[in-house]
């Protein structure tokens, strides 16, 4: 049987950056549990993930599944040191606001907002889009990613010092980078 | 190549033992991924639905499309080790620089972000190269184009033409996967390029 994509002619589709919980359709048929291996098990890395869409379409390249979820998992969860995690998921949303992922955005910046306590200033990001008013610190941050995010690469020296300055140590330099190249895989 | 170096350190110019490796250390698990991905990938333990060379093909593609020379090269160079694949350098190296332009671009749902919307070049193989790379590998530089520059205008439609071009869903998702692994591998080897500078 011939594959086809899937469409949607009939969901409501978000309009604006939201931190509300928003759904996700694949245009691809994901697998189904019954057609999983061992090897697909082992790319979805939790096994929770075989009830979601999302993930069950990633499955069908397990190899790279797997590594990509562990490669996230560091950068977002590993927060003992460097970067806090709010403002790694800020690094994400504004990377996601910048490459105009609704989905992405939505959550990240509900992460960003249940972290840092600064929903207001995660909204305002969300509602005003990246040149928004931010502490400096913020502002750096978001500058750095979208300087990142853009094609060609915009990232320089001047993104480095700023950020220095706003206090931030050569780890959480180099999470901030992480985090946006990460997001840049992820929308 | 040896799968053992690091990519990401090589392609960055990080040297063994200095502050930025030491740095790059301190997350042992992200390095480690971010390697085993680019290893998956490149070294894939099943090529049935995306061959080695398409694979090596598209990175060539995508990293010339960022204007990021050092990594351009290095794709290409494994694209020319790779037997039909040195016939595709040129074409490739030549459409990336053809499509290499400024992004993200796009539109948004019709409603208050339409005032963001920007507009970009859609991106199509010249009729010239077509020969050489084939349906199959046009229409994954298509896709790739559209994936680095306005990814928000992805839709059924576009992974449509894939499957039309002989792609199946699982190299679609490969496919895709390939291409935004490259996105995010090149912004970390400019990213800490810069840091090792600054």
């Amino acid at each position: 049987m011939a594959e086809t994509t899937i469409t949607h002619p009939d969901i409501a589709r978000p309009a604006v950056f939201t931190q509300e919980e928003l759904g996700w359709r694949p245009w691809l048929q994901p697998l189904r549990q019954d057609e999983l291996t061992s090897r697909h098990w082992a790319g979805l890395v939790d096994a929770s993930r075989a009830k979601s869409d999302y993930f069950m379409l990633l499955a069908r390249d397990p190899d790279i599944l797997g590594a990509r979820t562990r490669t996230d998992k560091d950068i977002f969860y590993n927060a003992r040191d460097g970067l806090p995690r709010a403002e790694r998921e800020l690094a994400a949303t504004a990377t996601s606001r910048f490459n105009g992922c609704i989905f992405c955005a939505s959550v990240h910046a509900r992460f960003a907002t249940l972290h840092s306590k600064r929903g207001e200033d995660v909204q305002r990001l969300l509602d005003l889009g990246i040149g928004a008013d931010l502490d400096e610190r913020w502002s750096a941050i978001v500058a750095a990613s979208v300087a990142l995010t853009a094609t060609p690469i915009a990232f320089g020296a001047a993104h480095v010092e700023r950020l220095r300055a706003a206090g931030l140590d050569e780890l959480a330099i180099a999470d901030v980078i992480a985090s946006a190249a990460f997001f840049n895989w992820a929308n | 190549m040896s799968a053992l170096i690091d990519v990401i350190d090589r392609l960055s110019g990080i040297e063994a033992g200095s502050a930025l490796a030491q740095l790059r250390l301190q997350r042992p698990d992200a390095r480690e991924n971010a390697q085993k991905s680019f290893v998956a990938l490149f070294w894939p333990a099943d090529s049935s639905d995306v061959s080695v060379v398409e694979r090596f093909a598209v990175a060539a593609f995508v990293a010339g499309l960022h204007r990021e020379a050092i990594v351009t090269d290095f794709y290409a160079t494994e694209l020319a080790g790779q037997g039909e694949g040195a016939v595709l350098v040129k074409a490739i190296t030549a459409e990336a620089q053809r499509g290499a332009t400024e992004g993200p671009y796009g539109q948004f749902p019709n409603g208050p972000l339409s005032r963001e919307d920007r507009q970009g070049p859609a991106y199509a193989v010249v009729d010239e190269v077509r020969p050489v790379l084939g349906s199959r590998l046009s229409a994954a530089l298509v896709h790739a184009h559209r994936l680095v520059f306005h990814p928000r205008d992805a839709g059924a439609g576009a992974l449509q033409a894939l499957l039309d071009a002989g792609w199946s869903a699982t190299g679609v998702v490969t496919l895709s996967q390939l291409v935004t692994f490259l996105t995010f591998q090149l912004r970390m080897v400019a990213g800490l390029r810069v840091l090792k500078a600054a």
